[in-house]
């Protein structure tokens, strides 16, 4: 036993978990996966006064597809994320993503809504749901609002969730523009390792190939998974050759602040980032127009 | 110290007992059903020694409290072999094909590889290497457990034609 010890409440609803919650006073925590809060807890970096397991919550579990959006309940496995077609379809950019997030064992047991309330800067989930804006709702005893991904990630491991709020689903947007693509890279040290440096892209041309619009985010490099919108402005309205591309990229370097760690240093992870995002958004238009290889 | 009653499913056998909520899956599995095939690595979910198979699925029994898996179905590696003490294919081309050294990872890595097995019996090194991707080991340099997985796979395709 590594942990210090804890209180344990298994919850059978919502409303329940926001009613722990609000009574632990900020030292009660939810476990979902446990693949990020176990590890924090054997090292003791978290120290839970009550963990409120929501694993037999049947409402926290789910995808819907509904009109251009993708909604999937927080307490959702990641790997029935990964497997299912109706994500494959709709928000291949997501199950791509998901590919790299941690291995079978992790991604059996991780879910979507866990990895983002632990927000840690290398998280591909995270970095998807910065890319396409998606909207986080969470509840609590006060009620229930929406967060957008924008608004949602702070710092790294940080959150704008309140002590006594509860993640209940995020609404990731499904383009519906008729050619649309999108790239995902990522660099690490080994296959499903943490990412050093990700970037993910998605794209609608016209029919001449013109930009119509076009997302671009990177992760891992920053605190936080950063949108890039000068990069995005650039690209907007022209049509995306290699050339464009590289002028557009060129603005990223000043962009970012990595941190230097044993792993790589700043100016790797910042000159790894812009080259990651370029091939993101070529690949991205190669599938818009079809000539993905 | 908050204390829970959990009943579980291990190989087939079910099983009560009553844990404090911070004894991780793993212990309780070698210190309270003296299953000690399963092998305790880095506690924190690096490693993969500690893979078991929960309700059809490989999981890592470090990163689950025992008390979360109050009325689940779990598969250790006593369970992959006959009842006899035989061995199963993957077990045996692990044996056949020095899949191991000094042993420490092996019930980890026999988890994951009889799981990929089971959902898709003609993998490609690559999808076997991602299969054992969660797993540590610091002897073999993987390039035998990769063999052996291929014979094993060969042999299960072969019986069934």
């Amino acid at each position: 036993m590594k942990a210090a010890s804890f209180d344990y409440i298994r919850a059978k609803s919502i409303d329940e978990v926001c009613l722990a919650l609000n009574q632990g006073d900020g030292e009660a925590q939810i476990i979902a996966g446990g693949q990020t809060l176990i590890p924090l807890m054997a090292m003791r970096m978290a120290r839970p006064q009550t963990l409120v397991d929501i694993n037999d919550i049947e409402e926290l579990r789910g995808i819907e597809i509904a009109e251009k959006v993708a909604r999937v309940k927080a307490g959702t496995r990641q790997a029935d994320v990964l497997g299912s077609i109706e994500i494959r379809e709709n928000l291949p950019i997501l199950s791509e993503a998901l590919g790299h997030v941690g291995h079978t064992q992790t991604r059996n047991r991780g879910t979507i809504g866990g990895s983002l309330v632990a927000a840690d800067p290398s998280a591909e989930i995270c970095l998807i749901a910065q890319l396409l804006d998606a909207k986080m709702t969470a509840k609590s005893t006060n009620g229930t609002r929406s967060i957008p991904a924008s608004q949602f990630f702070d710092s790294a491991m940080v959150t704008s969730l309140k002590v006594g709020e509860c993640l209940t689903e995020v609404e990731f947007p499904i383009w519906e523009d008729e050619h649309i693509g999108f790239g995902f890279h990522e660099t690490s040290i080994r296959d499903s390792d943490y990412a050093l440096a990700a970037a993910a892209a998605q794209i609608a041309i016209d029919s001449s190939g013109r930009c119509e619009r076009v997302h671009l985010a990177v992760g891992g490099a920053t605190p936080c998974p950063l949108r890039l919108n000068e990069v995005e402005t650039a690209l907007t309205g022209k049509v995306v050759d290699d050339g464009e591309i590289d002028t557009a990229i060129s603005v990223i370097p000043a962009l970012l602040e990595p941190q230097s760690d044993v792993h790589a240093s700043a100016e790797y992870r910042r000159r790894v980032s812009t080259i990651l995002a370029a091939r993101a958004i070529r690949d991205a238009r190669d599938r818009a127009q079809g000539e993905f290889a | 110290m908050s204390k829970n009653t959990i009943q579980i499913t291990v190989n087939g056998t079910s099983y009560e007992r009553e844990v404090e909520a911070r004894l991780t899956l793993v212990d309780f599995l070698r210190d309270e059903l003296d299953l000690t095939g399963t092998h305790v690595g880095c506690e924190h979910g690096v490693c993969g020694a500690c893979s078991v198979i929960m309700d059809g699925r490989p999981v890592r029994s470090c990163l689950i409290y025992a008390v979360m898996a109050d009325g689940h179905d779990f598969v250790t590696v006593e369970g992959l072999g006959g009842k006899d003490g035989s061995l199963s294919p993957i077990q045996d081309a692990f044996w056949e094909n020095h899949a191991m050294q000094c042993g420490y990872c092996t019930p980890g890595m026999l988890i994951a590889c009889h799981h990929l097995l089971e959902e898709n019996p003609d993998p490609t090194e690559e999808e076997i290497r991602e299969a054992i991707g969660g797993n540590l080991c610091r002897c073999t340099g993987y390039q035998q457990i990769v063999e052996a997985v291929k014979i094993a796979a060969q042999r299960a395709r072969g019986s069934n034609l």
